[in-house]
């Protein structure tokens, strides 16, 4: 009697599904995603154990760093559009179209409004390497709070509702410097902040861990 | 899978009726796409999640301009931690002008200052034993020039780790810092503004 043949069956599967299905979520991921946008400095943020996330849009972030430069950032690109309009507007500085659009593309910057027209010149490597002396806020000449209003009036405007203010410190900032950016803030009736921190674990969730 | 289709003239195998091209099969290896399109996902699925911060909410007291607006602070429901530099910290119960008040010294360790305002927490709510809400403990946070950004989010944090649900960011004033001098015995610079 002849032997029983085993049909040998090839071990190629056909991956034309597992292909669709991974394209499809990359171009989904692809879409979605947001790139972390250049920052001007290195901040080290200190930890916290909140878990509440940082909103996508309606954030004005100022962000400080040891030594006390503080940059300002706002999302949304028709919003920073309808900022420059109006800050231009206020401290009369014009400024070229090639220029505005760059500044819709500008994330974080800190350098008074009469250097601003200077740096939106530059080439983007340029604009790293360049080194940017903070927004002024004291007391005679508080461009921050400027901005930070503009963005309140220009925000609501476009979304009818108010934005918020993330306050993105260094750890090793002083309390001086601190102080000074609240104050001002303050002054102008803008009380709630949220400080961006690193996550850390929480003692009262698990007892066995200590924090710092 | 790639290669060329050589024309079969140098093969054995001739067909009736002149040439024919050979049929290659249309099915491509999938595989290193297939990696590469998962490779790709991954990354992007690990850039878009971790990259949001994670925020604390913080609301600073708003500017009273009338003295009635403001609340009386019983001393016994209050405490005041003072942030030295090189996060160093110092706190004392009650009021500052009290001549029996005694400023101590703590860390920002687990076992710190963390128990001694859960400590003072349980004390006065077990002194309000008929109130509604007895977690009436308030507690003052005073920077000094020297300490930095860190001191004060670790505190808030604290304060949110130990639920007190009154606690401001003051100004330092020249008694805190008389008492902090006594402590430590060197003066340090004097709060600006």
């Amino acid at each position: 009697m002849p032997k029983v043949k085993i049909p040998r069956k090839s071990t190629a599967i056909d991956m034309t599904a597992m292909c669709d299905v991974s394209f499809l979520l990359l171009t989904f991921f692809m879409l979605t995603t947001q790139f972390r946008p250049d920052e001007p400095v290195i901040v080290d943020t200190p930890s916290s154990i909140s878990e509440t996330k940082l909103k996508d849009g309606g954030v004005v972030l100022l962000t400080m760093d040891k030594d006390g430069r503080v940059f300002y950032s706002m999302t949304g690109k028709n919003t920073r559009a309808a900022i420059l309009q109006s800050m231009a507007g206020k401290y009369k500085i014009g400024f070229t179209d090639k220029q505005a659009k760059n500044f819709e593309g500008l994330e974080s910057f800190g350098v008074p409004i009469d250097q601003l027209p200077a740096l939106l010149d530059m080439e983007t490597e340029q604009r790293k390497q360049f080194k940017q002396s903070g927004i002024p806020l004291d007391t005679i000449k508080n461009e921050l709070v400027d901005w930070v209003e503009t963005s309140f009036e220009a925000y609501s405007e476009e979304k009818g509702e108010v934005p918020i203010i993330a306050i993105k410190g260094d750890g090793k900032s002083n309390y001086p410097a601190v102080k000074k950016l609240f104050n001002s803030l303050q002054a102008k009736n803008f009380n709630t902040f949220n400080f961006i921190t690193d996550l850390e674990a929480n003692p009262n969730k698990k007892p066995s861990q200590s924090s710092h | 899978m790639a290669e060329m289709n050589t024309s079969d003239s140098g093969g054995g195998k001739r067909h009736k009726g002149g040439k024919r091209s050979k049929k290659m099969s249309t099915r491509v290896d999938m595989t290193p796409m297939v990696d590469l399109a998962f490779l790709l996902v991954t990354f992007f699925m690990l850039t878009t999640t971790f990259n949001k911060p994670t925020i604390m909410d913080v609301k600073m007291p708003a500017k009273i301009n009338d003295i009635k607006d403001q609340t009386e602070l019983k001393a016994s429901e209050s405490m005041t931690v003072l942030l030295g530099g090189g996060d160093s910290i110092f706190y004392y119960m009650g009021l500052p002008t009290d001549p029996a008040t005694v400023v101590e010294q703590s860390s920002y360790a687990a076992d710190g200052i963390r128990k001694v305002i859960a400590d003072k927490k349980q004390d006065v709510i077990a002194a309000n034993p008929t109130e509604k809400n007895p977690d009436r403990l308030s507690v003052l946070i005073k920077a000094t020039p020297r300490s930095n950004y860190k001191n004060i989010v670790d505190m808030f944090d604290e304060m949110s780790i130990i639920q007190v649900r009154n606690y401001a960011l003051v100004d330092l004033d020249k008694t805190d810092q008389g008492l902090l001098d006594k402590k430590i015995g060197i003066s340090a610079p004097p709060a600006s503004n």
